[in-house]
């Protein structure tokens, strides 16, 4: 293919008459990386996807039953503690725009995404201008405006509120209102990623005129925050904190011939086993969401031929981390301080010897199947941000041979020591079948290559607590390594990136609060996450993000074990689900539809 | 006999204080936080969690709290959800009718199973049915409700696919159809709790009504010339029930204890899923009524067993 074709296939993805998606599967099939592909269609102009696949134009579908095996417990999508409440608030609340599966914005309350292109984003990356959906209105009757949205940014960045929204609106300065359907944003700094306000689950837009009596420390009094009324697909019926939420179909609902369901029925509560049974098995619901379930056991209930399992890309990694300091020895009341050395693990050899010692394909294939997918890298998605140049290998003679040229020589006991140190380490992780499975395969391959590990398992609710005073917190480290999944959250790595920065080191003084829990400090990688956090070019940027992957993974300061899906069970009748791992189940909620 | 009462009365208000001071001691020492979500969540800055402390009282010192507690609960203010943020009893009343209607359903089956199979086993014993009903009963105790739960859902959900598993409290129908719906999901869990409550019940009515049936008036009935039905329905059956009674009324925080993993298994909103559901989250008040309140069942029952005891049977006379 010439350049000639290549730029009128971009002109037809412009004009609409080629998917986004099948250009970047055309060119994939060429040789050519997805985020080259997708960095082709942003330059040419075209940066957003549309909308997708086909929607039947006819309503009255019916009920819509979905099953979170945790139920909602609260309905303000400012205090949502987690997915499932954001999922519960977002079937009422919108936010202006959306990420779908692939982490391109997709319009909801805006009329339309912001670009350099448009105008909307400003040159120099200081403000960004939203313009609003004209003719919404919410469930009772008022008109939305750009009032809302500034609300909403007050309404969050009031400490007072305790909102949990509130990191989304950190770095703006002011929100102008520049007509009745534009907002402006000013930020402090000059930020890449200005699309965190006001998007996906964490950026649902609240009613001004139901809770701005109801703004700070008075937040938690408001009646609305049980009764939500929203712009969204639903309408608010019933609402039991951990069981059930309900709503039925807004018939004044700003997408032409949405939704096709007449009510939703969002049940909660229970294990995701059985919720994967009542979905994919009996039939009994239409949606399941998180299926934490062993890959063998969803296999066995697709075969029933009801349902299948939906498969998300997302951030979420498995990942061992090497402690950089001393677990063992008390520096001012703490272990594991940043004054201290690790006696060993600071040996590159060691750390190399270990990263060749984890049989990554034996636990994704054995362990997780579709769960997930062996990496070599830290930061796997959007696929723009994924490093080519890491490498994993599994391979015990080679880590032999590493740790016999660094001088670590087999004990009588079959351990190898240097300088009267011996290779045993303490590898904790939380309790969780497929994690202490984990734990087996590498001990074992360990012993072979002498590296004694001791096995460490810590309930769950005590590890990953902020309990200053328990000493087995994953953020404590007070072990050699550990193992735990990690979640992006965003589309944008900034914040998911800033765990190897030296400011965010955890220690006493910050009460263990820090996320730079492996305690490393790299004055290069310092400078590169300071650069892109002002950096505008979105090619550069991307390149400076594979740059700190790669850093971590040489220098394994941590060894990336497993790439997390996000796995949903859906009806075999339900369509348009299509779940992102960027935002809420239901970003797509209003053009969910049942076939036959 | 009000004397009796009102001295049991005020024995009960220490040892559910002492009570209380237990829970909320353990409930503080236990690890985690209601907002420990929070903490693992990279998006959300640390001060909000710090925030959220302040605001619910969680940074106070613990006898401070407890103050606290008790004072608004004596008030009968029962506290705010830290997880769902709506007052207690709010969210308690909103379970309530479900635990009522299942439980009760269930304690029904039980006692409606019970009463015949335990009395003619004891007016026949050693016979065959006597035999069966015995292997039966002891098969029915023996089994842990999780496990009979999912031998249920397995057999008549996936095999026959006859029942949902999954309870709903908001059936979306009117008239017959609601009914229906209702009685189609109610039937599992009812039949797990209830026949659990039956087999224990039956070995009691059993033995019971073999006591009874022994003693010298129930000759004399039937020497009398009274008709076997009367003999037993009103000398027998009338005097073997006393215990029976009070063990029932003792009995109903256990069925409480009972369907807490019932209720979790068929997903009903009852108030044991709460109790569960706030005990993973760490949600502090709600666990502390509803344990609060579990405990105060348990010695108001001890108590009207005791009263029922002497109302049955005149020969025990408080003192």
């Amino acid at each position: 293919m010439d350049e000639r074709e290549l730029r009128s296939l971009i002109n037809d993805v412009e004009a609409g008459r080629l998917t986004r998606r099948s250009f970047i599967q055309t060119m994939v099939g060429l040789g050519l990386t997805a985020p080259l592909a997708t960095q082709m269609l942003a330059s040419a102009g075209v940066a957003h996807a549309q909308a997708r696949g086909t929607y039947p134009a006819k309503r009255g579908g019916g009920q819509l039953k979905v099953l979170w095996w945790q139920a909602a417990t609260l309905l303000n999508p400012h205090f949502a503690v987690g997915t499932k409440d954001q999922d519960g608030s977002r079937v009422f609340y919108e936010p202006l725009a959306a990420f779908d599966p692939d982490g391109n914005l997709m319009p909801i309350l805006a009329a339309e995404i912001p670009s350099t292109q448009n105008g909307g984003v400003a040159k120099d990356g200081r403000s960004v201008t939203w313009r609003l959906k004209k003719g919404v209105s919410w469930h009772d009757g008022k008109p939305f405006t750009a009032d809302d949205v500034i609300f909403n940014w007050e309404y969050a960045a009031d400490p007072a509120t305790a909102a949990t929204t509130t990191g989304t609106v950190k770095d703006i300065d002011k929100v102008e209102k520049v007509d009745s359907h534009t907002i402006k944003i000013l930020f402090k700094n000059p930020t890449p990623f200005w699309a965190e306000p006001f998007t996906a689950s964490r950026g649902q837009i609240i009613p001004k005129h139901l809770f701005e009596n109801f703004k700070g420390a008075k937040s938690r009094e408001a009646p609305t925050n049980l009764k939500p009324v929203g712009t969204g697909p639903y309408k608010f019926v019933d609402f039991k904190p951990g069981d059930i939420v309900r709503g039925e179909r807004n018939p004044n609902y700003h997408m032409p011939n949405r939704p096709f369901f007449d009510s939703i029925e969002m049940k909660g509560g229970g294990d995701a086993p059985s919720a994967a049974r009542a979905v994919l098995q009996t039939g009994e619901f239409d949606f399941a969401w998180n299926m934490q379930v062993a890959d063998e056991i969803l296999k066995r209930l697709e075969a029933g031929g009801r349902g299948k399992v939906d498969i998300a890309q997302a951030g979420n990694i498995e990942h061992i981390q090497c402690n950089q300091t001393d677990p063992w020895t008390d520096v001012e009341g703490e272990r594991s301080s940043a004054k201290t050395k690790h006696p060993f693990l600071l040996d590159p050899a060691v750390r190399q010897a270990l990263n060749l010692l984890v049989d990554r394909s034996s636990i994704h294939e054995q362990i997780y199947g579709r769960l997930g997918m062996a990496t070599a890298n830290f930061l796997n998605a959007p696929s723009r941000y994924r490093s080519a140049n890491m490498k994993w290998a599994f391979n015990v003679d080679k880590a032999n041979q590493i740790l016999e040229q660094a001088g670590w020589k087999k004990g009588p006991d079959g351990i190898r020591a240097k300088d009267g140190k011996k290779l045993k380490m303490v590898f904790q992780t939380s309790i969780n079948a497929e994690r202490q499975k984990t734990q087996q395969i590498i001990k074992q391959a360990a012993a072979k290559a002498g590296v004694e590990i001791e096995i460490k398992a810590v309930p769950a609710a005590q590890y990953f607590s902020s309990d200053v005073g328990n000493p087995d917190t994953y953020t404590k480290f007070y072990t050699d390594i550990q193992m735990y999944t990690t979640t992006m959250g965003a589309p944008d790595p900034q914040t998911f990136m800033n765990q190897f920065t030296t400011t965010e080191v955890a220690s006493k003084a910050n009460k263990w609060q820090g996320r730079n829990i492996t305690r490393w400090r790299s004055e290069e990688y310092d400078k590169l996450f300071k650069t892109a956090e002002v950096e505008l070019d979105a090619v550069k940027r991307a390149a400076l993000f594979i740059k700190m992957n790669d850093l971590t993974i040489q220098n394994v300061v941590v060894i990336p074990v497993l790439w997390r899906m996000v796995v949903s069970a859906v009806s075999n009748k339900l369509k348009g689900t299509d779940v992102s791992g960027w935002d809420s189940n239901f970003w797509n909620l209003a053009s969910w539809y049942r076939e036959g | 006999m009000y004397r009796y009462f009102i001295r049991r009365i005020l024995i009960a208000i220490p040892v559910i204080f002492g009570i209380s001071i237990v829970l909320f001691t353990i409930l503080a020492l236990a690890p985690g936080d209601p907002f420990e979500e929070l903490a693992t969540n990279p998006n959300v800055p640390p001060e909000v969690r710090a925030n959220l402390r302040a605001q619910f009282g969680l940074d106070d010192p613990l006898p401070v709290r407890y103050v606290q507690w008790l004072a608004s609960m004596i008030r009968g203010n029962w506290g705010f959800s830290f997880v769902s943020r709506v007052d207690v009893d709010t969210l308690i009343l909103q379970r309530l009718p479900t635990t009522i209607i299942v439980l009760g359903a269930a304690l029904l089956l039980g006692v409606a199973v019970a009463l015949p199979i335990g009395t003619l086993s004891a007016l026949r014993p050693y016979s065959i049915f006597d035999q069966i009903a015995t292997t039966f009963a002891f098969i029915g105790f023996s089994l842990p409700t999780f496990f009979t739960g999912l031998v249920f859902i397995l057999l008549f959900s996936i095999y026959l696919d006859w029942l949902p598993f999954i309870y709903r409290a908001d059936i979306d129908a009117t008239g017959w159809r609601w009914w229906w719906e209702h009685l189609r999901q109610s039937i599992m869990p009812v039949a797990v709790l209830g026949l659990f409550q039956g087999a224990t019940l039956t070995r009691f009515v059993r033995s019971a009504v073999l006591d009874v049936a022994r003693l010298d008036f129930v000759n004399t009935a039937r020497a009398k010339g009274l008709s076997e039905w009367i003999t037993v329905v009103k000398h027998v059956i009338r005097n073997a029930l006393i215990p029976v009674v009070t063990l029932l009324a003792l009995q109903v925080p256990t069925i409480f204890g009972g369907a807490i993993i019932t209720e979790q298994i068929f997903r009903v909103p009852g108030i044991g899923s709460l109790l569960i559901s706030s005990i993973l989250a760490n949600d502090t008040p709600v666990i502390m009524a509803i344990t609060f309140v579990f405990s105060c069942l348990v010695v108001l029952s001890n108590l009207i067993a005791d009263l029922l005891y002497g109302w049955l049977d005149p020969r025990i006379s408080y003192r």
